[in-house]
């Protein structure tokens, strides 16, 4: 069963629709939901929230229909806001304890839970000082801990890298992999950059105009191309490299500072390999060529 | 066996599967804890300070009072529990300026309300816990000195059941103002993130409101004993007239000083006393409406 499934929902305003007979599904581990700002990602999430409704066409979120089963839908989901949530007069425990009970915890167990999530979400000492202190990383992770106090079964995380640093992206993107896949909760993740979602998502839904442009799982999306990308140490390397690999009956063309090597079979690897040790050229790296995803997406 | 002492063990995630209550449960939650920080305790020092200090204010006239009372002995106590509100009604009126905002601004302004729609309880059942929150703020600070009062002229050896029915009144007079005065602030307090824009409005609402009321009262009360109809009419223009007239029909508790409405008077006074309620809290709710769809 999905976890999500929204069958021709849409959503009219006076004088936009932001959403347009969407059809979609979402399964577990990562799903990412991409498209420009005012494609509709942030009405599409508080439709499944059940906070504003469809004007027409359906949603189920983990078994509930969002219109009927609001309630039961947001007892089972966290939620992370793109823009700031804070109070910057209390510490982060206290908040996340009151969000906990918030969603129904009883108090002893909302405490136990705030202390896990916040240690997992990587924020320790600071814990106790109040967020108006707090910087941009911190409050993405305490805004990220509040998502998961309730242990909820589904999170859907509005832009959650917005505003940080590559270290910090990097740092929540890794996060947001270990809660799809070591926490075992599926996640739904937005953001208007393709890339960033390329390494951490198993699935990409992507929007434009509140209509749903593609919905393919990542591999289908970047699928590898059959092409060996092979980069040794300098430019007069990959020139001999490639002409060395056409003597040897493999096809080889350069770009860039690579060397795209078609793979054949299984023997592409040995020769690559049998080659260069030859040359006795300085190997930085062979992996298979992908395509990238903003490739797939600018046609 | 293990001589690895010291170790932290990484446990990894652990899930929940304890119990889980219910809206009601939650909203319970909220509301005792608005009701805290309604006196500031699980904030910061700071915010105690003006709580407290307008308890203390409400509290202290009530035990002189008593002191005099049994000191001097006189033959009725010198001031009646329901009378004690109106004659504090500016403490209560500072009260509620200082505090509806904390309870209601502050979501709105740091926008953690958000946090809460995406939470079971309605967003009725958040402005229902808020409010009921106000009006139980309230009722500590009027009540308190009520109790105070009490027990003083308990103490005086006044006549028992006069002095019972007395309080009473003054908790039902205490009632209908904190539910009144709590629907009033909550409303203007919710229309604005902006903490100071909301103390201005609501003292601005209440004094103006209560000087135009005791201002007509004065210039169509020609006799000066409330017997005119405009002038008793005019009390339903202040929060603190209208709670005080409804209180004095309803109980038939007609003292020194106050007017008994007729039974027409009553009713409508009931009815826009109930409309009034009824229109904030419509009002308090719509606002959190607006804030969902966002």
């Amino acid at each position: 069963m999905p976890v999500i499934a929204t069958a021709s929902l849409t959503k009219r305003y006076p004088r936009v629709t932001a959403l347009d007979e969407l059809t979609v599904e979402v399964g577990s581990g990562v799903t990412g939901l991409v498209g420009a700002n005012g494609a509709g990602k942030s009405t599409l999430l508080k439709i499944l929230l059940g906070l504003i409704a469809p004007t027409a066409g359906s949603a189920i979120v983990l078994g509930h229909d969002v219109v009927t089963g609001g309630e039961a839908v947001r007892a089972l989901v966290g939620y992370m806001p793109e823009h700031d949530c804070l109070p910057p007069d209390v510490s982060a425990t206290e908040f996340v304890v009151h969000l906990g009970r918030m969603s129904g915890l009883p108090a002893t167990a909302a405490r136990e839970r705030a202390a896990d999530v916040l240690r997992h979400v990587g924020l320790d000492e600071a814990r106790y000082r109040p967020m108006g202190g707090y910087s941009t990383g911190m409050k993405q992770r305490v805004k990220l801990a509040q998502a998961l106090t309730h242990d909820p079964k589904l999170v859907l995380l509005d832009e959650p890298t917005n505003g940080l640093d590559p270290a910090g992206r990097d740092e929540m993107l890794t996060l947001v992999r270990r809660i799809g896949t070591e926490f075992g909760i599926p996640v739904l993740i937005t953001s208007h950059l393709l890339g960033e979602l390329e390494h951490v998502c198993d699935h990409i839904v992507v929007l434009d105009g509140g209509r749903l442009l593609r919905s393919e799982s990542k591999a289908a999306l970047t699928g590898e191309t059959g092409v060996l990308a092979v980069e040794v140490r300098d430019l007069s390397g990959r020139d001999r490299l490639g002409a060395a690999l056409e003597r040897a009956g493999a096809r080889a063309r350069a770009e860039g500072p690579l060397v795209l090597v078609e793979i054949s079979g299984e023997e592409t690897y040995d020769i690559v390999r049998d080659t260069v040790a030859e040359l006795g050229l300085g190997l930085v790296r062979v992996e298979p060529h992908r395509h990238r995803l903003e490739e797939v997406f600018s046609v | 066996m293990s001589d690895r002492t010291g170790v932290i063990h990484d446990i990894g995630y652990r899930h929940y599967d304890g119990p889980r209550l219910g809206r009601w449960a939650i909203t319970q939650a909220l509301m005792v804890s608005s009701l805290r920080h309604a006196y500031g305790i699980g904030r910061s020092g700071k915010s105690k300070v003006m709580p407290i200090f307008l308890l203390a204010v409400m509290v202290v006239p009530a035990a002189i009072v008593v002191g005099i009372e049994n000191g001097l002995q006189f033959d009725k106590p010198p001031v009646e529990p329901v009378d004690y509100i109106y004659l504090l009604q500016p403490v209560i009126a500072l009260y509620l300026a200082s505090q509806a905002p904390q309870l209601f601004s502050r979501d709105l302004r740091y926008r953690s309300i958000v946090l809460y729609l995406a939470r079971p309880p309605r967003r009725t059942d958040y402005a229902l816990a808020k409010l009921t929150a106000l009006v139980a703020a309230q009722m500590i600070l009027i009540c308190i000195p009520l109790v105070v009062l009490y027990a003083g002229a308990l103490l005086a050896k006044y006549n028992f059941l006069q002095m019972s029915r007395q309080f009473v009144a003054g908790l039902a007079g205490a009632l209908l103002l904190s539910i009144l005065l709590a629907a009033i602030g909550g409303l203007i307090a919710a229309a604005t993130p902006r903490r100071g824009f909301a103390v201005a409005a609501i003292i601005a609402v209440l004094i103006v409101s209560f000087t135009a009321a005791t201002t007509t009262m004065a210039i169509v009360d020609e006799k000066g004993d409330m017997s005119s109809t405009a002038a008793r009419y005019a009390s339903l223009v202040s929060p603190f007239n209208l709670t005080e007239a409804l209180q004095t029909w309803f109980l038939r508790n007609d003292r020194d000083g106050s007017w008994m409405p007729t039974t027409q008077q009553g009713l409508v006074f009931t009815a826009v006393y109930v409309l009034l309620v009824a229109a904030c809290v419509w009002g308090v709710n719509a606002r959190y409406a607006k804030v969902a769809r966002g």
